[in-house]
């Protein structure tokens, strides 16, 4: 059975991290459904999320295939714990004066942000977990979505782990 | 052997010698970081990009550096030289073609687990990205190739880099790190600090095994009745032989050995199958199939190994030893899985392991089947037989050389009629199955081995791909016997077209193949041809009391198959035998 799986890999924050570790999912068949580079809580040291799909071996190649990463430092299998996993989206969406109290309304539900204003779109910024961006992004299609641009999953076990 | 000219000198008088701090250019930190590591040869060829090295290198006398003719010939001797000594191979090529002709080399290593340290230049610092000159992001084209690699930024890191590079090479499971090197920082100065101690947090082999994990493996060795152990090259690159020998005495349990494994246990002993797989023997597959306990020890359960894998061992349990945890459940589901040091988790084993008493009638049966289905093929008198061919190597060498081989029948036709009783014996590309190898990687052997006798086998294909290496045979007067099995055709294409695709043989003829006596007489390195085993066997005496290299070009005969075989895609016991049949 194929679950998703939320990855976070501390790195060495050295040039060519990210292709070494991207390149690793792609050459062993490994899906990304998105992937997070930034800094971590240690100088020197990133954190890259990444969001996998595959069954408990796939998942378990994935972890002991990383660490043969010499610049990874530590992979943690962050969605086996309770976790705290947020996205960002920004979508600009077609909002003539007409429509904006609508729209605003939707924002507003989602506990959203309007983040830009134009003469006929707004950029809407929403925070959450994966599925109240889809969600949110669902509600704002019959409106037209002009542009989207989600940054991928960044996650944190919760409590003091 | 001239190329072998060079005085080595101990540790103590090398740190004495280099080791002082100093300000110098890069590319001297190179060459006395290399010293220090205890390098003595190195295969390389210049360019652009690796003058200001070269020029560092100019009269340089505390290491060889053999010019090859190709840069793939000297990565492949660089391979040759590593598995046969169990240090390190050093190879340097310039930027661009330099650095991906090394590409195919690199990938071999990494395949079989060799360890090598591959150095480039580049373009220097402020061209990088600009499409220049003999440029190539050879540090992004190497990744899913190399153990690890670095792309030097300045000086006075590579003592710290190379000695980094070859503890990673050389330690965990084996493999090729690449060094970088743009062309501004081989030639800028800055202090020499050499570098004694590695920190690196994200690199810790497990070498000493989990004692639950081997109590479970030794429990399960006292309940077995139909034992065996695999053991592949990681028994050999551990250095483990010895301890392979007492476990096997201990415990009484038949071993076969990968194409990997070759020589990590005498082949002449009782308890010895040979080697599984697609062309292995009859007694090794059907013991595996048929075993109730397969210890695999530094294998890593290959598909010409392991034939259909769901077929694979279907009654066995499934012990796994390995250095490499991702190794372990990756193709075959593992039962008692050991991560560890094959040579420290035997080592361990050793003190409990007791013989196998429920297992006498399972070794009746293996020794029936050695005896009643050993390899065989129909000799002839009329044409050359190229196991005959091998057969004969093997009784004139006293079965005591290093044997390199290339890839694709005459390679199958080597792991079977050239049995070996010592471990870093028998070279060999398996994991990647590099044709062109065998005769560069016996160059490597050679110098690592100036005192033993090296011997390269070659099909009439492979000996094509590297053959301009002859020169630097000829003229270092490094004395490798190369054995040519010239069936006019690629053999192993042949073989399938013919099996396979319904003799349909589609582009393997190799008519217009060199005279290869007379190739090798334009290099000036002494040649034979052979027609008949009467010719055969003086040619290949005259080959080896020849002092220097030689090339003995043996006819054999065009359709001869490799067997057994399993099919792809077939469980290993469905074994096509051929002749025996």
């Amino acid at each position: 059975m194929n679950y998703k799986h939320t990855i976070a890999i501390l790195v060495n924050d050295q040039p060519g991290v990210l292709q070494r570790v991207s390149g690793l999912f792609g050459r062993r068949a490994f899906n990304i459904e998105s992937i997070t580079v930034g800094a971590s809580e240690e100088p020197g040291l990133s954190r890259m999320v990444i969001v996998t799909t595959g069954d408990e071996r796939t998942l378990e190649q994935i972890q002991k295939q990383l660490y043969k990463i010499v610049d990874v430092i530590k992979v943690i299998d962050v969605g086996s714990n309770p976790m705290v996993a947020r996205e960002l989206g920004l979508i600009k969406v077609n909002a003539e004066p007409s429509a904006r109290p609508e729209i605003l309304g939707v924002v507003e539900t989602f506990r959203a942000a309007v983040v830009d204003i134009g003469p006929s779109s707004l950029i809407v910024q929403v925070v959450g977990d994966t599925d109240k961006i889809d969600a949110m992004i669902e509600l704002l299609k019959p409106y037209g979505i002009r542009e989207l641009s989600r940054t991928g999953v960044t996650a944190l076990t919760r409590g003091a782990r | 052997m001239s190329a072998h000219s060079a005085t080595l000198k101990s540790k103590e008088e090398l740190i004495e010698k280099w080791g002082k701090e100093e300000v110098i250019t890069g590319s001297e930190m190179l060459l006395r970081s290399l010293l220090l590591e205890g390098v003595d040869c190195v295969f390389g060829y210049p360019g652009g990009a690796v003058l200001y090295i070269y020029d560092a290198m100019y009269g340089f006398e505390d290491f060889n550096h053999l010019l090859t003719r190709h840069e793939q010939g000297a990565i492949h001797a660089a391979d040759g030289y590593a598995r046969s000594t169990g240090k390190v191979g050093v190879c340097i090529a310039t930027s661009g073609p330099g650095a991906t002709n090394l590409v195919t080399g690199i990938a071999t290593a990494y395949m079989d687990s060799v360890p090598l340290v591959v150095i480039t230049g580049n373009v220097v610092s402020s061209l990088i990205g600009t499409d220049a000159f003999q440029e190539a992001d050879i540090v992004g084209i190497t990744m899913p190739i190399t153990k690890h690699s670095y792309m030097v930024k300045k000086a006075e890191d590579l003592p710290r880099i190379i000695h980094e590079a070859f503890h990673i090479a050389n330690t965990g499971r084996k493999g090729p790190v690449l060094i970088d090197i743009p062309k501004d920082v081989s030639a800028d100065k800055g202090l020499f600090q050499p570098v004694k101690e590695v920190k690196l947090r994200g690199y810790n082999p497990t070498v000493q095994p989990n004692k639950q994990q081997v109590d479970k493996m030794l429990r399960a060795i006292e309940q077995s009745e139909r034992p065996i152990l695999l053991v592949g090259g990681g028994a050999v690159y551990s250095g483990a032989h010895e301890e392979v020998y007492e476990f096997v005495t201990k415990t009484q349990i038949p071993v076969t050995t990968t194409l990997l494994g070759i020589g990590a246990f005498p082949s002449g002993h009782e308890l010895h199958m040979g080697f599984p797989g697609m062309h292995g023997t009859w007694t090794a597959n059907t013991a595996i199939q048929n075993a109730d306990l397969l210890i695999s020890i530094g294998a890593r359960f290959d598909d010409r190994v392991t034939g259909k894998l769901s077929g694979f061992a279907p009654k066995a349990k499934i012990v796994h030893i390995d250095i490499d945890p991702a190794e372990i459940g990756k193709n075959v589901p593992t039962d008692i899985p050991i991560v560890g040091d094959v040579k420290a988790v035997l080592q361990q084993a050793i003190a409990g392991a007791k013989r196998t008493d429920k297992a006498d009638a399972w070794r009746a049966q293996i020794q029936e089947w050695k005896a009643s289905k050993p390899f065989s093929y129909t000799d002839s008198e009329t044409e050359l037989k190229p196991q005959w061919v091998v057969s004969m190597i093997h009784e004139t060498t006293n079965g005591d050389a290093i044997v390199t081989t290339d890839v694709g029948q005459h390679q199958m036709w080597a792991a079977q009629y050239y049995p070996f009783n010592k471990p870093r014996s028998w070279v060999t590309s398996g994991g990647l199955g590099t044709m062109g190898f065998g005769f560069p990687s016996a160059i490597g052997a050679q110098m690592g081995n100036p005192d033993r006798t090296v011997v390269s086998i070659n099909g009439d294909g492979g000996m094509q791909m590297c053959a301009q290496e002859l020169a630097i045979c000829a003229i270092n007067n490094i004395p490798v016997k190369v054995a040519i099995l010239n069936n006019q055709v690629l053999g192993m294409v042949r073989q399938w077209q013919e099996l396979i695709y319904d003799n349909r043989y589609s582009h393997i003829d190799l008519a217009g193949s060199p005279d290869f006596v007379k190739l090798a007489e334009a290099y000036g390195v002494k040649a034979f041809r052979a027609s008949n085993k009467e010719e055969a066997r003086q040619a290949w005496e005259a080959a080896l009391k020849h002092p220097g290299p030689a090339v003995v070009e043996f006819v054999v005969r065009k359709g001869e198959n490799v067997y057994p075989m399993v099919a792809q895609g077939s469980a290993i016991d469905e074994m096509i035998m051929g002749d025996a049949e």
